[in-house]
């Protein structure tokens, strides 16, 4: 690929979008060219205007958004300028978009074959209508979907969340589009399909020249599709350069740090979170919005954003101490997590064990005889895609699945009720449970303070002091201020949130500590620093844990055992490292291929 | 909406579909949030038609309180000749039996209240009960109490209060309490509804991991996030409370003559309506006025819960 002024396809020139109409920035100053062919990989977290910025590109504003200044241009064609019906052709004809969540951007009422033909209706490709016929026969192929008449004949509520997916890719690049805009196509999907769906990308980019906007918040899915990777910040591009540029010596502070937490599945490298959270549109401070984050903070910091500067046209950063950025080598520490040789099987440490739990879904069994063991002050990671009855088998434990339950829970070899509500005081208080979305764990109408109190005045008896002093203290442990007691859990960020619900479950000073998902719904540096409190209070107050993901490169962070599910049963288990360094069954081998990573061995 | 890949593109497309990672109301605020129901309010007083049905309602709550201290004659005093014209003795003439119209619709106020607020408070708390145990029980439980209301939601509910009232006589807790079961079916069933979508959280199923007992589940848990749709529902159910005791009273299953009572006063007077309009026309507009206040104030809660700021929105 050539990186000539004359195959720039996409240019974006100090784009600035409001909002209507108070005034304040969601993007500000954003510049950035896309060639011929290239991948353009947009990273930032949530709330740093990186979806605003994406769809922008197709001169589009969701509700109270509107681009204030700025410039877009399309091969030749001022996006921002054109008219309404110029707009429509350049919608799906010279740009197109891929959104999130294909499930919800296909029409349910149509077939998919009537989809894609409409699109290309639309912009009536070809000549007649055989031309288009093959077209749709064409596109299919392209995206590795059957091309016959009674897959195009389904409704999109008929296909798999991949294959959804691919319909949206398979719409998009339809009418053979300059640029496409996929914003975060796989966050919805599994890891394998996530695999696979980012293979199509790739080679449609590659046969066919087209280029790419491939916005994500996981710098590892675009490790090894991204040609260049820019990098937002709070509604601005802090950082923009190739990507071995970027993953092996980056200039800016935040681009290094949203680096080291990525979580490594290789385990050379320790996690680290970045602590607090991404400023929102309107919180922002003035100057560099990184500083109350960032470790190489000075006084220019708070006072001026710094300019585009760099080694190069290619390689352009936004620090004033870039240079010394550049200097620091990256080496990673290595983790702390200390690694046992094998398996626990003395049942005298048994905490939790699960003996042939067989479950059911209303009446379908989505469980199938399942054993596993917990010991004491171990961590074992319950692994596996959605549906693989991970989450089911955690809430056996918990007593909270609401259906039939076959074979036994045990707790310190006494058999355990089926629902919570059937065991004794001490098993409930012994086994504490984690939810994976803090949206919906904590109760928006009560505090801080009556949160935590709800599990302390159930297990204890303690006086108002006692009580008080208890709350501080877990929320020390979950690197809190008690300054936070009186607030409600709206007025927190989404890792406070989860902290507040790890709190709650240490109140109660358990023995187990279930996790379940817990980070699958905050940012990536959010979800390092969670894992990193979770380590560390496994290790200092040698709780067990049962930690539950569909992130298999989380697991060397925290957990020392593994048990890899699948379809309802338990196909791997074993120590971490053997498992993740030479793992037996085949379903385990699948999945580590697919989980993204760090481009040190890219699959091409 | 199918537009192709324009189809996402659609302005009418929901914020949250964009970033869906932490919704945007995980902004973090400086204020302390007030609880819900403080909010609706505070937020439904800020439309015109709130403040307009609530200066109504106080006018007519004073009327109904202290009315009868301003009343110039007794309720039972006979000052004139039946349906005699408004005169200086009477402002309003007089009724069929003479009396004074002006004073018998200062005393007839504070009935269509004390009766109308009692039988949607019954309503309330007896629909919110069955609501909040049908939506966390489910099953069974769940089915046996909607069914059962919805046998009672099967009546007419004036039919339904008629039925009881011929059978054990006009008394005056009976009629409360009929008018407060006919409520009932209704009240569940939005309880019910918001119930399930609150239950399916997993705040709930953390209180009751811990152990946290059902009564208290449903009263610290649930109750507290569906304080606006009852709210809303309250309003609504107090202007058909007043309407029915209203009704009631007109078909003489009500108040008593002599008592004084709007409702009664459109029935006893209603053959001399030609005659003497006033007696009848002054408690039609008093009930009217009452209900279209109440409604006004529902209403207002309503749009300020579904987040509707304008007053010229239409629902």
């Amino acid at each position: 690929m050539s990186n000539q002024a004359s195959d720039i396809v996409l240019s974006v020139q100090d784009l600035r979008i409001v909002l209507d109409p108070s005034g304040i920035d969601i993007d500000d100053d954003v510049s950035f060219v896309i060639h011929q062919g290239e991948v353009l990989g947009l990273v930032g977290e949530s709330a740093s205007g990186k979806t605003t910025a994406a769809t922008s590109l197709l001169a589009y504003q969701r509700r109270g958004a509107k681009v204030a200044d700025g410039h877009i241009d399309i091969a030749g064609t001022d996006v921002l300028a054109a008219s309404r019906s110029a707009l429509r052709r350049i919608r799906g004809g010279l740009i197109s978009y891929v959104p999130q969540d294909a499930s919800a951007s296909l029409n349910p009422a149509l077939r998919i074959g009537d989809q894609l033909m409409e699109i290309l209706n639309e912009h009536s490709f070809g000549s007649s209508s055989a031309d288009r016929e093959a077209r749709l026969k064409q596109m299919m192929d392209e995206v590795l979907l059957p091309s016959d008449r009674a897959f195009l004949r389904r409704y999109p509520h008929q296909l798999s969340g991949g294959q959804q997916q691919r319909v949206a890719i398979a719409m998009a690049m339809a009418n053979r589009p300059k640029l496409i805009v996929l914003d975060e196509p796989t966050t919805a999907l599994d890891v394998t399909t996530q695999a696979h769906v980012l293979d199509t990308v790739r080679d449609l980019t590659r046969s066919y020249g087209v280029s790419a906007l491939y916005v994500t918040h996981d710098l590892a899915v675009v490790a090894c599709l991204a040609d260049r990777i820019a990098v937002m910040y709070a509604g601005r591009l802090v950082e923009i350069g190739p990507k071995e540029a970027l993953f092996t010596g980056a200039y800016h502070p935040y681009t290094r740090r949203l680096l080291a937490a990525i979580p490594d599945i290789t385990g050379e490298r320790a996690l680290h979170g970045i602590p607090g959270w991404a400023p929102r549109p309107g919180q922002r401070v003035a100057g560099c919005a990184f500083t109350p984050r960032c470790d190489w903070r000075i006084e220019r910091c708070e006072a001026e954003f710094p300019p585009a500067e760099g080694s190069g046209p290619d390689h352009q950063v936004r620090c004033w101490r870039w240079q010394e950025v550049r200097a620091e080598s990256v080496a990673g520490d290595a983790p702390l997590l200390a690694k046992v040789d094998a398996v626990c099987d003395v049942v005298e440490k048994t905490v939790v064990s699960a003996r042939d739990v067989t479950a059911f879904y209303q009446s379908k069994e989505v469980l199938h005889g399942v054993s596993a063991t917990l010991c004491e002050h171990r961590c074992l990671a319950l692994v596996g895609e959605s549906g693989s009855g991970k989450t089911t088998l955690a809430r056996c434990i918990a007593g909270l699945h609401p259906f039939k339950i076959e074979g036994s829970v045990e707790y310190q070899g006494k058999s355990l009720a089926r629902e919570s509500r059937g065991r004794t005081r001490a098993e409930r208080q012994a086994i504490q449970y984690i939810f994976q979305s803090p949206y919906s764990s904590l109760n928006p109408r009560k505090t801080i303070r009556q949160l935590l109190a709800q599990p302390i005045d159930i297990f204890f008896k303690l006086d108002r002091d006692g009580r008080e002093e208890r709350m501080v203290r877990v929320l020390d442990q979950v690197a809190l201020d008690a300054s936070l007691l009186n607030r409600y859990p709206e007025q927190l960020s989404g890792g406070e949130r989860q902290r507040i619900a790890i709190a709650r479950a240490l109140a109660a000073e358990p023995t187990v500590l279930i996790c379940d998902e817990v980070t699958s719904w905050l940012d990536v540096s959010v979800q390092a620093a969670i894992i990193e409190l979770l380590a560390q209070l496994q290790q200092e107050t040698g709780v067990s844990m049962l930690f539950v993901t569909h992130n298999l490169a989380l697991i060397r962070s925290v957990a020392q055992e593994v048990a890899v599910m699948n379809d309802g049963r338990i196909v791997e288990l074993g120590v971490v490292d053997a498992v993740l360094e030479d793992p037996q069954a085949d379903y385990t081998k699948l999945l580590l291929a697919d989980t993204p990573t760090l481009p040190a061995e890219c699959r091409v | 909406m199918s537009r192709g890949s324009d189809s996402s593109l659609d302005p009418l497309q929901p914020l949250e579909t964009l970033e869906p990672l932490e919704p945007l109301e995980s902004i973090p605020l400086g204020g302390r949030p007030r609880r819900e129901w403080v909010q609706t309010i505070s937020d439904a007083w800020r439309m015109r038609r709130t403040k307009i049905g609530f200066v109504v309602f106080l006018v007519l709550l004073t009327i109904a309180l202290f009315g009868r201290f301003v009343a110039p004659y007794e309720p039972t005093e006979f000052v004139g000749a039946p349906f005699s014209l408004p005169s200086a003795v009477a402002w309003l003439g007089t009724d069929f039996l003479g009396r004074d119209v002006l004073t018998r619709v200062l005393y007839g106020g504070l009935s269509v209240f004390v009766l109308g607020i009692a039988a949607t408070v019954i309503g309330v708390v007896l629909g919110v009960s069955l609501g909040l145990v049908s939506g966390y029980a489910r099953r069974w439980v769940d089915e046996s109490i909607m069914r059962m209301l919805d046998v009672v939601l099967a009546f007419p509910s004036i039919v339904l209060a008629m039925l009881f009232v011929s059978i054990l006589g006009p008394r005056l807790w009976l009629i409360v309490l009929m008018v407060g079961i006919s409520h009932m079916p209704r009240i569940a069933r939005v309880t019910r509804a918001a119930t399930v979508e609150v239950v399916a959280r997993d705040f709930v199923t953390a209180a009751a991991a811990v152990g946290v007992t059902r009564r208290k589940i449903l009263l610290y848990e649930v109750l507290p996030n569906i304080s606006s749709p009852l709210l809303v529902e309250f309003g609504l159910r107090l202007t058909y409370s007043i309407i029915m005791i209203a009704a009631l009273s007109f078909l003489g299953f009500g108040m008593q003559p002599p008592a004084a009572d709007w409702g009664l006063m459109i029935n006893e007077n209603r053959i001399g309506i030609t005659i003497q309009p006033w007696t009848v026309i002054a408690p039609i507009v008093l009930i009217g006025a009452l209900t279209v206040s109440t409604n006004l104030m529902a209403d207002g809660l309503a749009r300020a819960m579904m987040g509707i700021d304008r007053d010229t929105a239409v629902i």
